[in-house]
């Protein structure tokens, strides 16, 4: 299998891109950390499952968001499973709405969950990783991120900031075998899709080449193979997982 | 163990040198062989062994050996 031995700690894995990254991992070997911010039932669930198929899986609850949260939960992985390989910042929160009526708070959060979120969990994993001298870092952007959207400004920021953060990281890990790269979903099967009107639904549609939404399992496979060892002579890039949409 | 000698353990560890190439006199960077990146896990090494903090204005004048030992005999 693609990661055996390998420890990986996944954000926001008890639903949507999240869990199904988790799903993916632990198939290939991998054991995994649940990092989940209120959701205790979802990520049980997700637990059970790669238990259920003879994998181990450990639950983290933290706020990522609030740096203290976050260093406590590396330590609790780290402690459980000796070191971390793999880390996917997948966490992600929307609040959408027109930039004429955005509250400050919504761009806030946005910002804290999506891009400081992406900072915390990366300075406190890439600590363990530059000791061990190899590690994967796979941040999820959003081609949102590239293209922007009416109606996300706060979350096209955080995705764009994610882009810029993951190429810097990349160039100054490199040296200590540590590759970061980033995944730009497009438009996924997922709750926080599920919330588009039908109307806004057909539209997008129309500009994807590929003619169907993704499913989290093409996002999941886009991040194994980054974090595998196939991947070792990539860092710094933007894999777009969007049936085409943007090229 | 003195100082030096802790300080010359980590620093043995952490850049991979042999222990009798560390000497007060030797500089990080120059006669060491460390980069920016070791320089920061260096401090961050020291911080932790002999639970201080160094402070970015006081890290970025470490240059030797010396000065680390220095600065940790004033400031333990």
């Amino acid at each position: 299998m693609l990661l055996d031995g390998k420890v990986a700690l996944v954000t926001g894995a008890s639903r949507g891109i999240g869990r199904a990254i988790a799903l993916r991992l632990a198939e290939e070997g991998a054991k995994v950390a649940i990092n989940y911010a209120g959701n205790t039932a979802r990520a049980e669930e997700v637990r059970k499952e790669i238990e259920s198929r003879g994998g181990e899986a450990l639950l983290v609850q933290a706020d990522i968001s609030d740096s203290k949260a976050v260093e406590t939960m590396v330590s609790q992985v780290a402690e459980r499973f000796g070191q971390i390989d793999i880390l996917v910042n997948n966490a992600g929160i929307t609040r959408d709405g027109l930039l004429m009526r955005m509250k400050e708070e919504d761009f806030d959060a946005v910002i804290d969950t999506n891009l400081r979120g992406v900072f915390y969990c990366t300075k406190a994993v890439s600590k363990l990783m530059m000791k061990k001298r190899s590690g994967r870092i796979v941040n999820m952007a959003s081609v949102v991120g590239l293209t922007g959207n009416a109606g996300q400004t706060n979350y096209a920021a955080a995705k764009a900031g994610v882009v810029g953060f993951s190429k810097s990281a990349a160039r100054e890990l490199a040296s200590r075998g540590i590759t970061v790269n980033a995944v730009a979903p497009g438009f996924i099967d997922t709750d926080m899709t599920a919330a588009m009107t039908d109307k806004a639904r057909e539209a997008t549609l129309a500009n994807i080449p590929l003619k169907r939404m993704g499913r989290p399992e093409d996002v999941a496979n886009a991040v194994l193979f980054l974090v595998s060892d196939q991947a070792a002579y990539i860092t710094g890039q933007v894999v777009n997982v969007d049936g085409g949409m943007v090229m | 163990m003195s100082t030096f000698e802790k300080v010359r353990d980590i620093v043995v560890e952490q850049l991979g040198v042999e222990a009798d190439e560390v000497a007060l006199e030797s500089t990080f960077i120059d006669d060491l062989g460390a980069d920016s990146l070791d320089i920061v896990e260096l401090i961050m090494a020291f911080e932790e062994e002999f639970n201080i903090e160094i402070p970015d204005e006081a890290a970025e004048k470490i240059k030797s050996v010396q000065d680390v030992v220095t600065y940790i005999d004033q400031n333990k």
